[in-house]
């Protein structure tokens, strides 16, 4: 009896859904989610519960929640996070003919644990007034001494310069790319940014002429007020730009799997990924839907095809490269 | 208090997992670089906030000079802007002439100690007009009640105002002003959003790049540890360094204010407003340029619930650890032994540990719990949480953040009531309960309030806990925050920032009501 009473108390204190309901853990920003889940409760009536963190703390508490976890689906901005979410064995592989066809393959995981949904484009940008756009052509090209002093970088303990070097690391080696980020190094006009828009100002500024950034920090820039700072595709005449992803898997203990796979569907069809893309002008991971016209008006390119997932397997090994060279 | 000790004992376990090839990493290429970065730091921010904090505690307390009410209470509002965004705010600042900023940020090819000095000196600034109000508040405590007597003394012994100042007020109030920086030094070790704008690695740095970027928590764990033991040794110098003295001054309230006239009147008050200047007014003016900017998009219906959500959740934490906190300082009293004062300071560690480290610490053992809990139970089959995501577990783990904030201001009160205050209570026949009512209560509203305040101010700033322990959708100023900055849009997050020093400002005017009244 005692154990009766005490239960139906705690199960008071817990949450207890009634109508069918999906819970979402997010390192993507709330604002970039929410239109997403409201348009889907509208649609389909499936109530979405959102818990957003950083992406290592929300997979620590997926991993230490358990066969408990209230988390279906996880969702982060970077291929390197999901790649570990795989590693520690909290994703579940989802077979779906859906999200097959939407999703590229080079932008999923290969055992299908998780898909991407936009795509982050990271390429490099210059100063109008001080570069033409034929003296550039690919990143490593940027460790060549003729950028001494002129090249500006965000710091190494960003992700996605770590995905950008571990990418390196799996096509060219160790050795090729730690001399690569040397160069950078030593041609830094600047300490290295914190953030991809303040590098992007100093480029406008003339504090250097050329650096790394992803695009929608430049289509942000840009919509306040015309820089000089024009977008290069890097890597065009050989592999391609290279680009991460904001992707989603469903959790290994989702109590709604269905549920939550069939939201995860939605969102890769061509409706949800105009929203899903658009709001921060990132560009549709579903290579049927075009993009934003200000984010399409910076000309087509190539993408680096090789799966984004690459970037987890070489992200450790990226890091302590990128500290041996003096990246800080 | 043991509750206090879990989230320790989580980084202790962590011990059971050493990668080596992680720490032969940090030991040969970071770690030496970041010790003596976080040292120096710590000398910087520390002597930085007396020397701003100290004077200004003084001046306001013991002369009359132009504004003196004004400053009185303005001077403790830095506390309300989180550090990262004065930060970003001073950065700007900074930024505002390239010279200045190539000056600030100096080459990183080299990064020898001599050329990081710049920067250090600007984050330690930073950092200490964000943290300074922390000493002020509780210098202020300290020169109300014995300025006087300083003052007093040191004319019986031929001193002027400024010489009773610096050889006997300081001296004398040496325990306030160093649970004063003891809370800056734990706040700045813990602080990761400040210094990352700044591009500046510390400890804390490092523990987050292993955890985020090498995948390894327990490596961060065992950092965290590294930083715990940094607090327990500077604790230690400052204890035995004054465990020959005792301090009990007889509390003396009525202060006869000198005035100050000329030069001297217009320089406190520049003094006083430069400070005030660099600390609040630009950063809360940039933020209110932003906020502007951004107003329509940023004020919406969950913006106000967010706001509601924060003024609740501070009111219930204030109150809830600043309860415990008396209850702890008062335990500590009864039994003034070494070990319980040892382990009393235990119970207050959890503050220095960074934010998210701390509440994840937090989260494996109430989520083992909560398993434990499920299976055990038949009718709990469905169920996913049961304490997880309750708004009891996040107070809980508030309380062990902030505990330590709360304990040190009441605690420094407590020292102010001598042995003979409590001897001639007891020789009355007054028991224990009526000494706690009469005596120490009375006694003590002045430092309680302020802990009210400063815990209500740091709950609303507060993000991981926030972040990790909410119930669902329950949102609040500081998650909007984090939202907005993930992206970098700090011009969103504006709204909310500044609606957080607004809040703050409530306390803060009542608190100040307090004091003139007195």
């Amino acid at each position: 009896m005692k154990k009766i009473i005490l239960a139906s108390l705690l199960s008071a204190l817990s949450h207890n859904a009634f109508a069918e309901s999906i819970t979402v853990y997010s390192a993507r920003a709330e604002q970039l989610i929410k239109p997403l889940i409201n348009a889907y409760q509208a649609e389909t009536g499936v109530q979405i519960n959102l818990v957003s963190d950083k992406e290592a703390p929300l997979m620590e508490r997926i991993k230490s929640e358990g066969t408990n976890t209230s988390a279906d689906m996880l969702i982060t901005v970077d291929a390197g996070n999901l790649w570990q979410a795989t590693n520690m064995g909290i994703l579940a592989p989802v077979r779906s003919t859906i999200l097959n066809k939407n999703i590229p393959a080079h932008l999923r995981d290969p055992n299908n644990h998780w898909f991407g949904l936009s795509v982050r484009a990271r390429t490099i940008f210059y100063n109008t007034n001080k570069v033409k756009p034929s003296q550039l052509s690919t990143y490593e090209n940027l460790a060549n001494s003729k950028w001494a002093g002129k090249l500006c970088l965000r710091t190494s303990k960003k992700v996605y310069n770590q995905s950008l070097v571990a990418m390196m690391v799996s096509e060219v080696g160790a050795a090729q790319t730690e001399r690569v980020v040397k160069g950078w190094v030593n041609n830094l006009a600047a300490p290295v940014f914190a953030d991809d828009t303040k590098l992007l100002e100093a480029i406008a500024s003339g504090q250097c002429e050329v650096g790394i950034a992803n695009t929608y920090y430049y289509g942000r820039l840009m919509q306040k007020n015309k820089l000089p700072v024009g977008i290069f595709w890097a890597n065009q005449k050989t592999k391609g730009v290279h680009v991460n992803i904001s992707g989603a898997g469903i959790t290994k203990n989702a109590k709604n799997a269905a549920g939550a796979i069939k939201f995860l569907e939605w969102l890769s069809s061509e409706r949800a990924q105009n929203l899903f893309a658009d709001a921060n002008m990132e560009f549709p991971a579903n290579s049927k839907v075009k993009p934003d016209n200000n984010v399409a008006a910076w000309g087509s390119f190539k993408q680096n095809l090789i799966n984004v997932s690459t970037a987890g397997a070489y992200q450790v090994e990226a890091v302590k490269l990128m500290d041996r060279a003096g990246y800080k | 208090m043991g509750l206090t000790l879990i989230p320790l004992c989580v980084l202790i376990l962590s011990l059971r997992s050493i990668d080596a090839d992680i720490w032969q990493h940090l030991l040969s290429f970071s770690l030496s670089q970041l010790i003596s970065n976080t040292i120096f730091l710590l000398i910087g921010v520390a002597l930085l906030s007396l020397i701003i904090a100290a004077p200004l505690a003084w001046l306001v307390t013991l002369y009359q000079f132009p504004g003196r009410r004004f400053f009185n209470w303005a001077l403790a509002l830095p506390l309300a802007v989180p550090a990262y965004v004065m930060a970003f705010a001073q950065q700007g600042l900074f930024e505002f002439s390239g010279a200045l900023q190539t000056w600030l940020r100096p080459d990183t090819r080299n990064t020898s100690l001599f050329e990081s000095i710049p920067l250090l000196l600007a984050v330690s600034l930073t950092l200490s007009l964000a943290f300074y109000p922390y000493v002020y508040l509780l210098a202020r405590q300290a020169f109300q009640s014995m300025g006087q007597r300083a003052i007093e003394t040191g004319q019986s012994l031929g001193l002027s105002r400024t010489q009773s100042f610096i050889r006997i007020a300081l001296p004398m109030a040496r325990p306030w002003l160093a649970a004063g920086v003891m809370l800056v030094l734990m706040e700045t070790l813990a602080e990761f959003g400040a210094v990352s704008i700044f591009n500046f690695d510390t400890l804390t740095s490092a523990i987050y790049k292993a955890w985020f970027s090498l995948f390894s928590i327990e490596t961060a764990q065992q950092l965290a540890l590294l930083l715990v033991l940094f607090v327990l040794i500077v604790y230690s110098i400052e204890q035995y360094s004054r465990h020959r003295y005792i301090y009990a001054p007889r509390s003396s309230n009525n202060v006869r204010r000198t005035t100050l006239v000329g030069t001297q009147a217009r320089m406190a008050s520049l003094t006083a407003a430069l400070i005030l200047l660099f600390s609040f007014i630009l950063p809360f003016i940039q933020l209110l340029y932003w906020s502007i900017n951004s107003f329509r998009d940023s004020f919406t219906d969950e913006f106000i619930r967010a706001l509601i959500n924060s003024m609740a959740l501070a009111v219930q934490a204030a109150l809830l650890i600043t309860i415990m906190a008396f209850l702890l300082s008062y335990a500590r009293r009864r039994d003034p032994s070494k070990s319980s004062s040892f382990m009393t300071h235990i119970a207050t560690l959890g503050y220095a540990v960074p934010g998210t480290v701390l509440a994840i610490g937090i989260f494996v053992p109430i989520a083992m719990l909560d398993n434990l809990l499920i299976n055990w139970l038949p009718s709990a089959n469905d169920t996913a949480a049961i304490f997880k995501g309750s708004l009891f577990v996040m107070l809980l783990a508030f309380l062990i953040r902030f505990l330590s904030v709360a304990y040190n201001t009441i605690d420094s009160g407590m020292k102010r009531i001598s042995k003979n205050q409590e001897d001639s209570a007891r020789s009355l026949g007054t028991s224990n309960k009526q000494l706690l009512y009469r005596l120490y209560a009375p006694l003590l509203k002045k430092s309680t309030f302020t802990a009210l305040l400063l815990v209500f101010i740091e709950v609303i700033k507060e993000i991981p806990i926030t972040l990790m322990m909410r119930p669902f959708d329950k949102e609040t100023l500081s998650v909007r925050i984090f939202n907005f900055t993930t992206e970098g849009q700090w011009e969103q997050a504006a709204l909310p920032a500044i609606s957080i020093v607004l809040c703050a400002l409530i306390p803060l005017l009542i608190l100040s009501n307090q004091a003139d009244k007195e």
